[in-house]
């Protein structure tokens, strides 16, 4: 590290995935995420795998993250690994926190979602995590 | 204040930001305004249960929140709950039929029957409902973006088996304020979001007079980060905007206030809780009296579900959620609830089993049969510490509507997502201090298992071939409809919604000729347009 040119920013992407609409965790990790120092760009409600895809890209995160609370975080997963691998985002990491049963973490971890955080989780070690893992 | 408060002990502040004393008296009932709100139940003000004898002539409705998969395995979920002793259906749907989707949208895939059943056309009301005599059985249904056709559907399934719809008792949630809050299942702009309540609750009013078209919630505010006086407070400004829309068209409030009810949560501080539910009783009580010059007791009356509790259930030790239940339940008993509803203990894992379900279902029966909450009315009226705290209670939450109304009023907070940017706040600092301690939870911060189990709960399981089996189905009664019937009748419905005339007659028509969740909901977006979140938080 350089210390004559200030340090980047850590940059996180933190979507809402699907049609589920409990938002109260994300927004409490948002603002968790924001006070750890990094930029947060939250997406708010309902987004598509190419949504999401997408605002990676045009954003240039670092971090990739899901909050995902009905039970669909699998299937949205599958989906959305490919695009993000399209525009060379496999690089980035790839989070998921919410209610993510324990028989699914495999399968998560296996899509290239390194950092899962189940309800229960605390907020500093969401940030610990992002802060050791992000590029 | 009384010299108590000099004590040495540690200060204590509910949730609601009211200091909680180490003793009350007399004095301290007179300090915070006396007994004049107190009252009898069944009369003005309502403070101790809007009717004279509460449970001893009926308990309270045991509703149990069910709903998953196919109209067919609800079905099956609501006859082994009603075996099991319920009283009343609460109908989870799944979130494609809750926005507006048909289970063939691009959209709906991965979602269809996941956290309640899934709905596409009239067929799925009639068989989700089949074999459940609806006279005896009232049935509330959870559904906001799209409650007006779920409310046309209910109706037309129920005169299609010779119910009269004149006779109908039934509850929709059909509170589209408190989603742009919490909850998210919004579907049009917030201005004719509210158009479409006002035309609900004018449609029953004319049609179906016994049916309860909008159960206003507080829950889901709370559960989102609001306190509990924000949590009553906030529902009654969203009551009143509805209120206000429909008087604006030109219906008496008595006419419609009778038939409005409430959804309110029940976890936290036993007494802060109570008096929650008895300082609401009296205010909105004394809102519609005097603000809105109603004169019929109904309509000053809070019916209302106190239920749930899911904020305060725990992903760590989640047995220890059967005990809450039992508490929040008791909670509820002690707040003079018309209906009740629990959390099954595994609900921050998945949604409940029929193991988990029938034992929240037992711990409302035991506090039936064995506790002694049904004979008695308002068993806690007349505690020092009770009557205080009501008191108290009450002015804050006219302390809090009086801001909102300073600020704008509800309908613009929410708009610009000042509301939701409020107790998103407040969710954090409150997560901060769980983590740190603060605020102490049994098995999160405190009286933690040195080894947690690590399968502590059975899963619901999720059928992946229910997609397959819905959109099937939906295919077939599109092949057998009228089709230039259906057509005609949605055609209706974008004409009524351009005139600005009440839609609910065309969607009835519309839902009756077979027309789908989807396609109605369609022509309302081609109208109304779709409503665009502001990030706040």
């Amino acid at each position: 590290m350089n210390d004559t040119t200030q340090q980047r920013r850590i940059r996180v992407l933190l979507a809402k995935p699907g049609l589920d609409g409990h938002d109260q965790g994300a927004k409490v990790v948002a603002r968790a995420m924001m006070d750890a120092g990094f930029e947060v760009i939250y997406t708010g409600l309902r987004q598509t795998p190419e949504q999401v895809s997408r605002i990676a890209l045009d954003e240039d995160v670092d971090v990739i993250a899901l909050s995902s609370m009905a039970g669909s975080h699998l299937p949205f997963c599958r989906k959305l690994k490919p695009l993000l691998e399209a525009n060379g985002l496999d690089d980035k990491l790839w989070m998921i926190g919410g209610n993510l049963p324990a028989q699914d973490h495999d399968a998560l971890r296996e899509l290239g979602f390194k950092g899962i955080f189940p309800t229960g989780s605390k907020l500093d070690a969401i940030a610990d995590y992002i802060r050791e893992n992000a590029a | 204040m009384n010299d108590r408060a000099q004590t040495t002990v540690k200060r204590v502040i509910n949730e609601s930001g009211l200091e909680v004393q180490p003793l009350y008296t007399a004095e301290d009932v007179a300090a915070s305004g006396g007994d004049a709100m107190i009252g009898l139940p069944g009369e003005f003000p309502f403070t101790r249960g809007i009717h004279r004898e509460m449970y001893r002539k009926q308990p309270w409705t045991m509703r149990q929140y069910a709903g998953f998969g196919n109209p067919q395995d609800t079905n099956q979920r609501f006859k082994y709950l009603i075996a099991n002793g319920q009283t009343g259906l609460n109908v989870a749907f799944d979130l494609p039929t809750q926005i507006g989707l048909d289970s063939d949208d691009p959209l709906a895939q991965g979602e269809i029957g996941r956290v309640g059943m899934s709905v596409d056309t009239l067929r799925d009301f009639e068989i989700a409902f089949d074999g459940i005599d609806l006279d005896k059985i009232t049935v509330s249904m959870t559904i906001n973006g799209a409650a007006a056709i779920a409310i046309a559907m209910y109706l037309a399934m129920a005169e299609k088996r010779g119910y009269d719809v004149k006779q109908l008792r039934g509850t929709a949630q059909n509170d589209i304020l408190k989603e742009f809050i919490g909850r998210g299942t919004w579907i049009f702009p917030v201005e004719p979001s509210i158009k479409l309540v006002g035309d609900t609750i004018e449609y029953c009013a004319q049609h179906a007079p016994k049916y309860s078209p909008v159960s206003v919630c507080g829950y889901h505010i709370r559960e989102s980060g609001a306190t509990p006086a924000e949590e009553m407070a906030y529902a009654f400004c969203i009551a009143r905007a509805y209120a206000d829309e429909v008087i604006a068209r030109g219906l008496h409030v008595d006419e419609f206030a009778g038939r409005l009810s409430y959804n309110f949560n029940i976890f936290g501080n036993l007494f802060e809780q109570v008096c929650k539910f008895r300082a609401g009783r009296s205010l909105w009580a004394k809102i519609m009296k005097e603000e809105y010059k109603a004169e019929k007791p109904g309509s000053m009356w809070l019916r209302m579900i106190a239920a749930g509790g899911g904020g305060g259930l725990t992903f760590e030790q989640p047995e220890l959620n059967i005990v809450r239940g039992a508490y929040y339940a008791l909670i509820s008993a002690l707040s003079g609830t018309q209906t009740m509803a629990l959390c099954s203990y595994d609900e921050a894992y998945t949604i409940p089993t029929e193991y988990s379900a029938r034992i929240s279902l037992r711990t409302m029966q035991i506090l039936i049969a064995e506790m002694g909450l049904t004979e008695t009315v308002d068993p806690l009226g007349g505690s020092y510490y009770v009557e205080t705290m009501t008191n108290q209670m009450r002015e804050k939450m006219e302390q809090i509507i009086a801001e909102t109304d300073a600020q704008g009023g509800i309908v613009k907070l929410v708009s610009e997502g000042a509301i939701q940017a409020k107790v998103s706040a407040q969710a954090y600092r409150m997560q901060r201090d769980i983590e740190s301690g603060k605020f102490p939870k049994v098995g999160v911060n405190c009286y933690r298992n040195d080894q947690e189990d690590e399968h502590p709960v059975e899963f619901h399981p999720y059928n992946e071939d229910d997609a397959r089996v819905q959109i099937e189905s939906l295919n077939g009664v599109r092949a057998e409809r009228d089709a230039a019937r259906v057509t005609r009748a949605l055609a209706a419905v974008g004409d009524a919604a351009r005139a600005g005339t009440n839609v609910m007659p065309a969607i009835v028509e519309a839902v009756k000729a077979y027309a789908s969740v989807g396609e109605i909901t369609q022509e309302l977006v081609k109208v109304f347009g779709r409503y665009q979140e502001p990030i706040r938080f």
